[in-house]
C-alpha cells in the first residue's frame, strides 16, 4: 500500500502555488476576451494571391476604421475590428474588392456587446446549477455531506486553475476566452468530479469491509488501489486531446487545450485535493 | 473450464451482427475496392402502405458546412402588450417565407427571448450571398393585387399563379389602411376585412368592376396568399374576404396583410458567416487528429493490458461505429465542438474498461481464477462506472439545456458539444461494459483453453 496521504503538505503547497499564480495572473494581466464576450467583428478573407499587410492597412486607414489586429498568413488575412453594421461592411467590402476582385470571405462574425454580457450571466448560472446538482447527487449518494462538499471544492479548485491558466496563456500566447472556453470549463467540472467519485466509491466500499480502520488508512488504501486506473484513464483522454491540440485546426486549438488542462487538473485534484479535504473534515469532526 | 453457454454465444453474435449493420451504414455512399465499385444500400422500409426512408448522410452544422447565422433584436415597443405574441408569430412567418423565397433548404428561423428582449435567429446553411440574404430579410414586404386571366385558368388547371394572375391592378401595400378579422353576423363565420385609403378605394372600385365574378389574387412577397372571387363592385374602399376560414387562419391572413411592412421592426445585432472551404479544412484536420489519437490509445491499451486491451480496442471500434450510426439516424448535426466532444468521448469510453481491468487484476492478485476474476471485476466496477458517469451526464444536460431555458446557454456550438458528449457516455457504458464482457466471455475462454 502506498502512503500517498503523507504527501498532503506537498499537495497543499502545489495547490496553493497554482492558486496564487492564477490569482496573480488574473489580477495582473486579466483576460483576452473574444468577441463572444466583448463584442466586435472578426473578418477572415482569402485573397487570390499573397497579400501585403500595408495594402490592407491602407484600405482600413482610408476609411478611418480602427482595426484591433490584423494578421496575414499567405493569402489569408484575419482582421479584428470594432462592431460594424451591415452597411459599413458592404462599404469596406467594395473597397477591398477594388484591390482584389476575387477575394473570398472565409468567415465574418459580428457580435453585439449585449450578447457578451448575457454569456457571462449564463455561464455563472450554469456553474452554480451544476455545482448544486453535483453537491446534492454526491451528498445523497454517499450519505455524507463532507464527501459532496470536498468533491465540489476540488472541482472549484480545478475550474479556478483553468481560468488562471487561460489568463496566463492569454497574456503570453494570445489565447482568448470565448463561448467554447465556457464549455470546456463546465466539462472540466464534470471530469473532475468523475474522477473523484471513483475514488470515493472505493473508500466507501473499504469502509463497509473494515469500518474500524482510520480514515487516513482507508484513504491510502483506496488511492493506491485506484491510482493506476486514474492515471491510465487520463492518459487515454490526454492522447486524444493532445493530438487535437497539435494536429487539429486553429479554431479549436484553445478549446482542446482548455479541456486538456481541465483533465490533468481533475486527475490531480481527486487524489490531492478532494481526499485530503475529506480527511480534514473528518479530523475536524473528531476534535469537536 | 465450462464451455461457453448458448445465451452468451447468442449475445456475442448479436453484437457482431449489430456492428456489421453499423459498419454498412457508415460506408461511404460509393467506394471502390480492388477495381470494383460498391454502393451503400439505401435505408428504406416498406411496410404495407407505410414507407420509411432515411437519409444516411452526416449532417454538418453551419461551422462545418458553411453558411450564415443572423441574430436580430426585435423592437416590440410599438405594439400593445396583448398583441405582442401574435405580432411575433406573424413576424416569424414573414421572415420564414422570405428565407424560403431565397431557396435555402433547411433554413431555420427561431424566436428566442432573453430577459424581456425578444430575438430572432435566422440560420442559413450553405448560403452563398449573405449580403443579399440580409437585404431580403430586412426589406419591406410587397403586397400586390393581381387580376385573373380567365383564359389561362380555364385552359389549364396547373397554370402557375404568375400566369393565372398576370394583371397588376396597381393596388399595393401602401393603399391598405388595415385588415381586421370580423365575424359574419349571418352565418357567424370568420371573415377578413380590408380597408383602403381613398386612392386605394378608387383603384379597388375600378378593379372590382373589371374583375366582377372573376378572381383577384393577393400576393405577399410574390407568394399568393389568397385569391377571392369578386362578388360585387365595391366603391367605399371596404372589402370583405369570406371563405372557409376558421378563426386561426383568418387571424393569420389578416396579420399577413397588415404586415405590409414587417409587423415589428428588427435590428441585426450579430452575424456569423463561415465559408465552405474553412469548414472542409476543419473536418479534415479534426478527423486526422482523431485518428492519430486513436492509434495512440490503441497502442497504450494493448501495451498495458495485452490481450484484454485488444478486446477493449474492439469494443472501442464498435463504440465508434454505433455512435456514428446514431449521428446519422437521429440525426445529430455535427459541429466542430461536436467533433471535439466525440473525440473526447472516445478517450472517456475506454475508462470503463480500464476500471474493470484494474479491478480484475486485483482479484487475480487475490488468488481468484481468471474467469471468476473477470466476472467479479465487471460486477464491482459497475457501481463506480454508474456514479462517475451520472456526474458527467448532469453537466452534459446543463450544457445541452433540453428544456430551452432562457437563463442557460442556447448557442448551437455549446449544444453540439453537449449532445455528442451525452450520446457518447450512454453508448460507451453499453460498449465498455456489456459488449466487452460478452466478447471476453466468448473470446477469452477460447484463448485460455489453448
Amino acid at each position: 500500500m502506498l502512503n500517498i496521504m503523507k504527501f498532503r503538505p506537498l499537495f497543499l503547497f502545489v495547490s496553493c502555488f497554482l492558486f496564487l499564480v492564477s490569482l496573480y495572473s488574473i489580477f495582473k494581466w486579466g483576460f483576452k476576451y473574444s468577441i463572444d464576450f466583448a463584442g466586435g467583428t472578426i473578418w477572415q478573407l482569402q485573397f487570390s494571391q499573397d497579400i501585403k499587410e500595408t495594402n490592407l492597412n491602407k484600405i482600413f486607414a482610408d476609411n478611418k476604421i480602427e482595426i484591433n489586429s490584423l494578421s496575414i498568413n499567405g493569402k489569408i488575412a484575419d482582421v479584428k475590428l470594432k462592431l460594424i453594421t451591415q452597411d459599413e461592411k458592404l462599404k469596406y467590402e467594395s473597397e477591398i474588392k477594388k484591390v482584389d476582385p476575387d477575394v473570398k470571405e472565409l468567415r465574418f462574425e459580428t457580435v453585439g456587446p449585449i450578447l457578451g454580457k448575457e454569456l457571462i450571466q449564463k455561464t455563472i448560472i450554469a456553474i452554480i446549477l451544476s455545482s448544486l446538482s453535483l453537491l446534492i447527487f454526491i451528498g445523497t449518494k454517499f450519505k455524507d455531506f463532507s464527501f459532496g462538499a470536498s468533491a465540489v471544492l476540488a472541482m472549484f479548485h480545478d475550474a479556478f486553475i483553468l481560468v488562471g491558466a487561460f489568463s496566463l496563456l492569454g497574456h503570453f500566447f494570445g489565447a482568448e476566452l470565448d463561448a467554447l472556453f465556457v464549455t470546456a470549463l463546465l466539462t472540466t467540472l464534470s471530469a473532475s468530479v468523475h474522477d473523484t467519485v471513483v475514488t470515493f466509491d472505493r473508500i466507501r466500499e473499504l469502509k463497509r469491509k473494515n469500518f474500524r480502520l482510520e480514515w487516513v488508512d482507508l484513504a491510502n488504501q483506496a488511492v493506491s488501489e485506484v491510482i493506476v486506473r486514474s492515471i491510465n484513464n487520463s492518459m487515454t483522454i490526454i492522447f486524444m486531446l493532445l493530438s487535437l491540440v497539435v494536429l487539429g485546426g486553429l479554431t479549436t486549438r484553445w478549446f482542446a487545450m482548455a479541456l486538456l488542462i481541465g483533465v490533468v487538473c481533475g486527475t490531480y485534484s481527486s487524489t490531492a485535493v478532494a481526499i485530503p479535504l475529506v480527511l480534514f473534515w473528518k479530523k475536524l469532526k473528531l476534535q469537536k | 473450464m465450462n464451455p461457453v453457454n448458448q445465451k452468451t454465444l447468442n449475445i456475442f453474435w448479436t453484437i457482431i451482427g449489430l456492428s456489421f449493420i453499423c459498419l454498412i451504414i457508415n460506408l461511404p455512399p460509393k467506394f471502390t475496392v480492388f477495381g470494383k465499385t460498391f454502393y451503400r444500400p439505401d435505408f428504406s422500409i416498406n411496410f404495407g402502405n407505410y414507407s420509411f426512408k432515411k437519409d444516411l448522410n452526416l449532417k454538418y452544422g453551419l461551422d462545418l458546412a458553411g453558411g450564415a447565422s443572423l441574430i436580430y433584436d426585435i423592437n416590440t415597443t410599438t405594439t400593445s402588450k396583448e398583441n405582442i405574441s401574435s405580432a411575433l408569430e406573424s413576424l416569424k412567418n414573414n421572415i420564414e417565407r422570405r428565407v424560403n423565397l431565397f431557396g435555402i433548404s433547411e433554413a431555420n428561423v427561431k424566436l428566442t427571448s432573453q430577459s424581456g428582449q425578444n430575438r430572432l435567429t435566422v440560420e442559413l446553411p450553405g448560403v452563398e450571398d449573405v449580403n443579399q440574404a440580409i437585404k431580403l430579410i430586412g426589406r419591406t414586404a410587397q403586397i400586390s393585387f393581381k387580376g385573373e386571366n380567365t383564359k389561362v385558368t380555364e385552359a389549364t388547371s396547373s397554370a402557375s399563379f404568375a400566369e393565372a394572375f398576370p394583371t397588376d391592378t396597381g393596388i399595393n401595400g401602401s393603399h391598405l389602411v388595415k385588415s381586421t378579422v370580423q365575424i359574419n353576423p349571418n352565418n357567424s363565420e370568420p371573415e377578413v376585412g380590408l380597408e383602403f385609403n381613398p386612392e386605394g378605394a378608387k383603384l379597388f372600385e375600378k378593379a372590382t368592376k373589371e374583375y366582377l365574378n372573376k378572381r383577384i389574387a393577393i400576393f405577399l412577397d410574390d407568394v399568393p396568399i389568397t385569391y377571392p372571387t369578386v362578388q360585387s363592385v365595391i366603391s367605399d374602399g371596404k372589402a370583405v374576404i369570406n371563405g372557409k376560414f376558421d378563426i386561426k387562419t383568418a387571424k393569420e391572413l389578416s396579420a399577413q396583410l397588415n404586415a405590409g411592412a414587417l409587423p415589428l421592426s428588427i435590428n441585426l445585432i450579430s452575424q456569423t458567416t463561415i465559408g465552405a472551404t474553412l469548414g472542409k479544412n476543419s473536418i479534415d484536420k479534426g478527423v486526422f487528429a482523431g485518428l492519430v489519437g486513436l492509434v495512440l490509445v490503441f497502442t497504450f491499451m494493448i501495451g498495458n493490458y495485452g490481450y484484454l486491451g485488444l478486446v477493449a480496442n474492439i469494443s472501442l471500434i464498435i463504440y465508434g461505429l454505433i455512435t456514428l450510426t446514431l449521428y446519422r439516424l437521429i440525426p445529430i448535426t455535427l459541429t466542430f465542438p461536436g467533433i471535439v466532444g466525440f473525440i473526447l468521448s472516445v478517450g472517456m469510453a475506454v475508462d470503463s474498461n480500464i476500471l474493470i481491468f484494474e479491478r480484475m487484476r486485483e482479484e487475480i492478485r487475490a488468488g481468484k481464477p481468471w474467469n471468476v476474476a473477470m466476472e467479479l471485476g465487471f460486477g464491482r466496477a459497475w457501481d463506480s462506472i454508474k456514479d462517475a458517469n451520472t456526474c458527467t451526464i448532469i453537466t452534459g444536460l446543463i450544457l445541452f439545456n433540453p428544456f430551452n431555458w432562457n437563463f442557460l446557454n442556447t448557442s448551437g456550438m455549446v449544444r453540439g458539444f453537449a449532445v455528442t458528449l451525452i450520446v457518447g457516455i450512454f453508448i460507451s457504458i453499453f460498449t465498455g461494459v456489456y459488449v466487452t464482457r460478452n466478447l471476453l466471455r466468448v473470446l477469452a475462454k477460447k484463448n485460455i483453453q489453448k
